[in-house]
């Protein structure tokens, strides 16, 4: 990875300014011109090292209802009841984990009743129990990825 | 304790925050003016009012931050461990501020236990560039909740099934992001 990228994902993980000429003053701030910079971030994503550059909303502040959901489900109907869940639009990310607790899911919704009747239906589609955990508290951070020099 | 998120007062966002949201949930323009570049395209004028609804929008969190959003793989932090703490109700909370202060824990949430199969009431997730590494920092989080910790497990993921960004689509949607 070149120094230039390195630079932007340790210092552009938030912070990027509002004013008229943002990257510019970034640029200002790292060392680089703004163009530079501006080449830099698109590189970034094209390379894949970042999904995406902009405003990381926060869900509940926009009226959502979120949980964490976990389920036990027997090897050898992991990939169908997979495909079952995933077909919920309402399930944005799921994860295979290694636990008896194997299949663990975030799932968003318009508000909690909506939230309670997806989890009812992916009980009643695949005949497994959901654990709910939502959360009671966070701890939140920043996230602070650093890039080593090499 | 209410069934799911502790959603408190809403903050009062208008017909334009919500259009702004759209324009913005998947990313910034990269030209050398993004803010007047989203202005001009939502019919706004100059760039003051989306600087302005953005401000409001951070300072009262409805944005977390502006930046980028590093993909963790892609870098080479290629384990992720969830780790669960069995700690006990009354100090739950003290050493959850701790130990979502450190760099290397991603998000750390306290979420109910389902007892008896599960007594874990913090989750703590660690990215590492190996397991080893998810390894050192989960010992390092043990050091720090020392006897506090009644039990504990670390949950590695072994596939991605599913990673959507939700959207908002329509005005009125109560839908989004990641």
């Amino acid at each position: 990875m070149k120094p230039l990228q390195r630079d932007l994902i340790n210092n552009l993980q938030g912070g990027f300014p509002i004013c008229d000429r943002p990257f510019q003053e970034l640029a200002t701030r790292l060392g680089y011109d703004e163009e530079t910079v501006i080449k830099g971030v698109k590189d970034l994503i094209t390379d894949g090292y970042v999904s995406r550059f902009g405003p990381l909303y926060n869900t509940e502040k926009l009226g959502g209802a979120v949980t964490l959901a976990a389920m036990k489900v027997p090897a050898e109907r992991f990939d169908q009841v997979a495909e079952q869940v995933n077909a919920f639009e309402e399930v944005a990310h799921n994860y295979e984990r290694e636990d008896t607790l194997n299949m663990w899911f975030v799932i968003l919704a318009e508000n909690e009743n909506a939230l309670l009747k997806v989890i009812d239906q992916i009980e009643a589609t695949t005949g497994i129990t959901v654990l709910n955990f939502p959360k009671e508290k966070e701890f939140f951070l920043e996230l602070r990825l650093e890039v080593p020099e090499e | 304790m209410k069934p799911f998120t502790d959603i408190i007062d809403l903050p009062v966002l208008d017909e334009i925050d919500h259009a702004l949201i759209r324009a913005t949930q998947t990313g910034l323009p990269l030209s050398s003016t993004p803010y007047g570049d989203i202005a001009l395209g939502m019919g706004l004028g100059g760039p003051d009012a989306v600087k302005q609804r953005l401000q409001r929008l951070l300072d009262i969190g409805v944005i977390r931050r502006i930046g980028i959003i590093p993909n963790h793989y892609r870098l080479g932090y290629h384990a992720n461990g969830m780790s669960v703490w069995d700690i006990p109700d009354d100090v739950v909370d003290t050493m959850g501020e701790m130990i979502g202060a450190l760099d290397f824990v991603s998000h750390c949430y306290r979420r109910p236990r389902h007892l008896p199969e599960w007594p874990f009431n913090l989750f703590a997730m660690v990215h590492g560039t190996s397991r080893e590494t998810v390894e050192t920092h989960v010992k390092d989080i043990h050091a720090l909740l020392g006897q506090n910790v009644r039990n504990h497990r670390i949950l590695y993921s072994s596939r991605i099934l599913k990673k959507t960004g939700l959207r908002w689509r329509k005005s009125g949607d109560k839908k989004c992001c990641d």
